[in-house]
């Protein structure tokens, strides 16, 4: 059963105990760089909610406008806090599981730190100010989707480059998703990004597309954004933590090769979803449902290898919270990755399109998933990076878990009702033939719903700051102090 | 690292071998269930594309055995509500108000419609049950501009207000500062004046420049006594319900420079039996005539 594996392995030399020292630092900038983010994230995010709930709290000012403060939201969500993770973890996974150190140097990773740091503030203060390329989850305008375009491939350079240099004869399973949400979002950024500017000197450009070729090159973006960066990375993370915190082997390697070429194939071609029912044609939206169902089990695969990898080790998610966050994000991302092929199929989306069912769906793989992992990630990797014997608090821990998750719950199920809610009104007709409700009355009929989505985010928010002060406080804590430091980073290579 | 396969004892399946940072994977078939509903999804997804249009050739694209055109389904959803309405709503369009009034299911209807229309369509501007907003008037007060019977408003609501519609409602008042016509002092005098038509006390301030000047340039549309004109839309001052606001500042600033509203002609969007319907809805929010 394993020649393969052996004639592969034979081929490489490796030299006898040699000392590889990982770069640990540029790891710990991520982790810094994802907390703050996230942070900002869901204030923005709690800030937003309250708008919607009370418009009066747009302030009449344009910076504090629900229109510009959203783009700073879901990138901060996405890229800041979502990116500064994937980046930051990659690092930390495709150097242990390689046994390589970064390639290209402290010096590289470094400005590919600041310089994704620079897109993001710069990025947030031209949305305040009101530039805008107008495409969901691509809107700064072509100077700075230029400056994003450097960054990433330097990026994808490092990564891959180490991949290259490994000193293990094959390449691990989170590395390929890593390596999947690099490449793709490269591709897709670009792709998306092709816009003719006024001038030289004025950030206002025009896409090449336009109309209705605009939109599907834009949802073919929007729709790979959510699923090589939301998930194929976070896929990524999920399959070198829960396995580490578990201590456990991988459920099945088979699984893993086929949920993740059958994930990469479907998922490009599903976006269409995204315009059923618009000037789209009809046979780009039926592709686009047919691929979003079959995107069904090859997204489930991954949620069978991680939970199933707790097999024998259950008891773990009683002793060890951070753990308990992983396996509940990979619950809310089987949910999530079900919910989406529904709602892609055109008489679903008929009823859900344009309502808060797509918001609430958004936010369940967001809040559930991607933030969950990151949040199990995090307490696994702080006491780590910072040679401390453990967490600060382990009760704060389950506080965060139960808090946020909490939130999570009013969050989905008060936009699951505002959003049947809202389909169902817009689509009553009464007796005689005419519409049984105006809009005005259904934006007044989901304001309860509206606010309990407010508790629920800023329940989740309330849980991100105690997980920030727990892990500040197991840097800074002597209690947490290990008994005898070993060095950094170090790995001893060799047989 | 030479491969080394071991034995799980837990599960009772060997690794694949591999190591990396101490992670290892097991080598176990794909759960059964799991392929079985990615082939039903295939198989699925497959008789979508063959029952609607899906793939695309160089000419043109596979129309799918059944023929499906969302175009032509949205077509038949919108017959089919016209259908539904037509009976009502052709017996709206050719009958006179009086007899719509008379005949109170059809009065229902339009109720019904009108109610509906104003909510998606009027409710924007002049608010809920017509309650008006800053620059858009009260219509449930009835204080209007251009007549509150039924045919006014039909009039109204068919062709507009300064909406490039050739029977729009068309009026224009001068840009009294703006153009020099009056000096500004001779404004602020305009203004005092025009405080006490809507029961302002002139607190011993003399307003008689003022008044003449009122009567010189402003009565002829706004009405001796600022009672308004209806002929030429010219707003009813002597009432607290102004457009664009009550206090000094506001009267200086309209007389200077004035806004005037647009309102569209809705013929460009809704049907006569429609705005025969929002008249009369809008005539019963409580301020028809």
């Amino acid at each position: 059963m394993s020649d393969l594996a052996l004639g592969a392995s034979s081929a490489v030399a490796m030299p006898a105990h040699r000392t590889i020292v990982y770069n640990e630092d540029i790891v710990k900038k991520f982790v810094i760089a994802t907390m703050f983010w996230g942070v900002v994230a869901f204030l923005v995010g709690v800030v937003l909610a309250a708008q919607l709930a009370w418009p009066e709290l747009n302030l009449g000012i344009s910076f504090t406008n629900f229109g510009r403060l959203r783009p700073v939201h879901t990138s901060a969500g996405i890229f800041a806090f979502g990116g500064s993770a994937l980046i930051g973890t990659s690092f930390y996974v495709v150097q242990r599981t390689c046994r390589a150190r970064l390639f290209g140097g402290e010096a590289l990773a470094n400005f590919i730190f600041w310089g994704y740091q620079f897109f993001i503030v710069m990025a947030a203060l031209s949305y305040v100010m009101g530039f805008s390329q107008g495409q969901e989850y691509a809107e700064p305008e072509w100077h700075l989707d230029v400056w994003l375009t450097i960054i990433w491939v330097l990026y994808a350079v490092v990564f891959i480059g180490t991949v290259v240099m490994r000193e293990e004869p094959h390449i691990y399973v989170a590395n390929w998703f890593y390596m999947a949400f690099i490449l793709t979002i490269a591709v897709l950024h670009i792709g998306n990004n092709i816009a003719m500017p006024v001038s030289i000197f004025t950030a206002k450009s025009y896409n090449i597309a336009s109309g209705v070729q605009n939109a599907m090159i834009q949802w073919w973006y929007g729709h790979n954004a959510v699923g090589f960066f939301l998930t194929a990375g976070f896929l990524g993370m999920m399959y070198y933590f829960i396995p580490k915190a578990a201590n456990r082997p991988v459920y099945s390697y088979r699984l893993s090769i086929v949920h993740f070429w059958s994930l990469i194939f479907m998922y490009i071609w599903a976006g269409p979803h995204h315009l059923h029912w618009t000037a789209l044609p009809d046979w780009t939206q039926t592709l686009g449902m047919a691929f979003s169902v079959m995107l069904w089990m090859p997204s489930w695969g991954g949620m069978i290898n991680g939970i199933m990898t707790l097999s024998g080790a259950w008891d773990k998610l009683r002793t060890d919270p951070g753990l308990r966050f992983s396996v509940t994000a990979v619950g809310f991302y089987g949910m999530s990755t079900f919910e989406g092929p529904v709602m892609s199929v055109r008489d679903v989306n008929a009823l859900s399109h344009y309502t808060d069912w797509g918001i609430g769906h958004v936010h369940s793989g967001t809040l559930g998933w991607v933030a969950f992992i990151t949040f199990g990630a995090l307490y696994y990797l702080v006491p780590v990076l910072w040679q401390r014997q453990r967490l600060y608090s382990v009760r704060m821990v389950s506080w965060h878990y139960w808090i946020a998750t909490l939130g999570i719950v009013f969050y989905i199920t008060s936009m699951w009702v505002a959003g049947i809610m809202q389909g169902l009104m817009w689509r009553a007709y009464d007796a005689f033939g005419f519409l049984q409700y105006s809009f005005a009355e259904s934006v007044s009929a989901v304001h309860p719903y509206y606010v309990i989505r407010l508790t629920g985010g800023l329940f989740f928010l309330i849980g991100m700051l105690f997980m920030v002060c727990n892990l500040i406080l197991t840097v800074r804590s002597p209690t947490t102090e290990r008994p005898e430091v070993l060095p950094a980073g170090v790995a001893v290579a060799g047989e | 690292m030479p491969t080394k396969v071991e034995k799980d004892s837990i599960t009772g399946h060997t690794t694949t071998g591999h190591e990396w940072d101490g992670l290892k994977e097991l080598n176990r078939p794909l759960p059964k269930w799991w392929l079985y509903v990615m082939y039903a999804t295939i198989v699925w997804a497959i008789c979508w594309m063959v029952l609607y249009p899906s793939w695309p050739g160089i000419h043109g694209y596979f129309h799918g055995v059944l023929g499906y055109s969302q175009r032509d389904k949205v077509d038949a959803d919108v017959a089919a509500v016209a259908r539904q309405r037509a009976g009502s709503l052709d017996r709206i369009k050719v009958l006179s108000f009086d007899e719509i009034r008379k005949d109170p299911q059809l009065l229902a209807v339009a109720q019904t419609a009108g109610r509906i229309t104003f909510a998606n369509n009027c409710q924007p501007c002049h608010g809920a049950g017509g309650g008006g907003n800053p620059g858009y008037p009260a219509l449930a007060a009835g204080n209007w501009l251009w007549g509150g019977t039924l045919p006014d408003i039909q009039q109204t609501v068919t062709h507009g207000i300064r909406s490039g519609d050739p029977d729009a409602r068309q009026s224009q008042m001068p840009r009294f500062g703006a153009d020099g016509i009056l000096k500004p002092e001779e404004i602020q005098q305009v203004a005092d004046y025009v405080a006490t038509l809507f029961g302002i006390p002139a607190q011993g301030k003399d307003v008689s420049a003022g008044q003449k000047l009122f009567t010189e340039n402003c009565a002829i549309c706004h009405g001796d006594a600022g009672q308004g004109n209806r002929e030429v839309g010219g707003p009813r001052l002597a009432s607290r319900a102004h457009l664009y606001g009550s206090d000094r500042a506001a009267i200086v600033a309209q007389v200077t420079n004035p806004r005037m509203g647009v309102m569209p002609n809705w013929n460009a969007r809704l049907d006569e039996a429609t705005i025969k319907s929002v008249a009369l809805y809008v005539h019963s929010l409580g301020g028809g005539e």
